[in-house]
């Protein structure tokens, strides 16, 4: 689909999409979980929530930067938009959360 | 009854400015365009003018207050120079970046080091390529009709607009101006009408990171990547030729004042010596050619009044018949030469008109431009062509120092 320009409520003529404009919306800069080397992968034995049957700790979901682990039992992380920084996994109080290499297609 | 007062420029350039009905102001002061700022303060607290006048720290934040108020869709002014216009280096591309049609006056002073609060051009010079409109004004008239030019340019091709003038000698010189009636702008000059705004009820982020590529946004559209973005602001200071012109040429039926558009002429018809150059210098190159024509010397004066976009057609146009071409310039592009001489020979390349240019760097830092000295330079270089010996060259006028 071509661009088209935005509605403009201002009635102006012409091309009006003349400079950058970003609506709030998941996935507007793209599948940012491409430029991950690597992939947060939970053990739901160790997990907190999970071994408790609750809601508990979710230390990742207050820590990830990206806001793309869940509050929920259980806890899930949405890899579209992982960049894979590790911080889930390094604040997991029982070390439920390991760091693995994606695999690449060209691999 | 038409009103003419006797003012200087800074007072033509505050006058035009309240005409024009700004919202949002915001200027840090600086020498000499401390003027503009002090009278746009007392027209607001005296409720002349109905804005939002923000005080800043610094010239940089004074362009972004601005930058913020016009995508919040509020018409803007500021005014700066010299090294106040080199801090806001930064935010010149921005705002042009964001076609925000902003304008700002910029009362041409040198930069330092060493340190100088006096005339020249090299400031505005040094930011030709941010992406802002630059057009340069003859007299005290030129500023309070330019400035009112400025808006609707700037509104129509959603380009910010410098509106430049020299320092002291137009800033600080009185002379009789006539002031158009608030009405009659209101008439020329419609309301700004924003391209792209902030509004609550639809959320945005306005020039968040561009990729390299193009790419879909979130609804599968394929949007602008950064290259294409900047191609339309390419786009735009074209289009602002033919909008220049025809802003000018209306603004000369209803006003009865014509800037001339891109460029001005003085005694071109049969000119076969044409000086050239922007603001008041151009303006005093015609005493020379007047001077020049009683010796006989078939003299005239083309005046760039748009220095950015470059009226390249225009100006071959103009120096059609012109054996010599003598560019007076108070600015440099240091280890090449001056960038007005070096804009004009690439705009005559390869268009017929082969003309030796004379670059003469003149007035750096408020250095008196006599009209003696321009003319020594015109008949010495006038005699070089007879002897074949004048070639593309530039001369410091008025300077001691080595060749």
């Amino acid at each position: 689909m071509e661009a088209k320009a935005v509605k403009n409520k201002n009635n102006v003529k012409g091309d009006t999409n003349i400079c950058g404009i970003c609506m709030p919306t998941v996935g507007e800069a793209g599948r940012t979980g491409d430029w991950s080397e690597m992939k947060p992968e939970i053990d739901q034995e160790k997990c907190t929530p999970a071994v408790k049957g609750k809601a508990a700790c979710f230390l990742c979901w207050l820590y990830c930067p990206e806001g793309v682990v869940s509050m929920t039992v259980p806890v899930t992380i949405d890899l579209d938009y992982c960049k894979g920084c590790g911080i889930c996994a390094e604040e997991c109080p029982p070390k439920a959360i390991r760091m693995v290499r994606k695999e690449r297609a060209h691999e | 009854m038409s009103d003419v007062r006797i003012i200087t420029g800074n007072e033509a350039a505050a006058l035009a400015v309240t005409l024009c009905e700004p919202q949002v102001l915001a200027a840090y002061p600086i020498t000499p365009q401390t003027k503009i700022a002090e009278l746009l303060s007392e027209y607001t607290e005296k409720g002349i003018l109905k804005a939002e006048y923000v005080r800043v720290e610094s010239e940089h934040s004074a362009l972004s207050v601005l930058i913020a108020a016009s995508t919040a869709g509020a018409r803007t002014f500021t005014a700066t120079c010299s090294n106040g216009l080199l801090y806001m280096h930064e935010q010149l591309h921005w705002a042009a970046g964001s076609r925000l049609p902003i304008v700002m006056c910029c009362v041409n002073r040198g930069v330092g080091a060493p340190w100088s609060i006096f005339n020249d051009q090299q400031d505005a010079m040094s930011q030709r390529d941010t992406g802002w409109i630059q057009l340069y004004c003859r007299d005290n008239q030129e500023i309070i009709d330019t400035v009112i030019q400025a808006y609707r340019i700037a509104e129509e091709v959603y380009v910010p607009v410098m509106v430049c003038y020299d320092g002291f000698i137009l800033s600080h010189t009185m002379m009789p101006v006539e002031v158009p009636k608030g009405e009659e702008v209101k008439g020329f000059l419609p309301p700004y009408r924003p391209h792209t705004f902030l509004d609550p009820e639809r959320p945005c982020t306005i020039n968040p990171v561009f990729f390299p590529w193009r790419r879909e946004n979130a609804e599968g559209v394929l949007c602008d990547g950064y290259m294409e973005m900047r191609r339309k602001l390419q786009n735009g200071l074209e289009r602002a030729k033919g909008v220049i012109a025809e802003t000018s040429r209306e603004y000369a039926e209803r006003f009865g004042r014509d800037c001339g558009g891109l460029i001005w002429t003085h005694r071109t018809e049969d000119a076969e010596f044409i000086m050239t150059g922007m603001g008041s210098i151009a303006a005093e190159t015609t005493l020379a050619a007047d001077l020049l024509r009683e010796e006989g010397v078939r003299a005239g004066v083309v005046g760039i009044r748009s220095y950015r976009p470059f009226p390249k057609e225009a100006l071959a146009q103009a120096m059609g018949g012109a054996k010599l071409i003598m560019v007076l310039e108070k600015c440099l592009s240091y280890g090449y030469e001056g960038g007005v001489a070096s804009d004009l020979k690439a705009a005559l390349y390869g268009t017929g008109v082969d003309a030796p240019v004379v670059g003469v760097i003149a007035g750096l830092g408020g250095r008196d431009v006599r009209i003696d000295d321009m003319l020594t330079a015109a008949r010495e270089s006038l005699e070089g062509l007879k002897s074949g010996q004048c070639g593309n060259r530039t001369l410091w006028l008025n300077c001691h120092g080595e060749e």
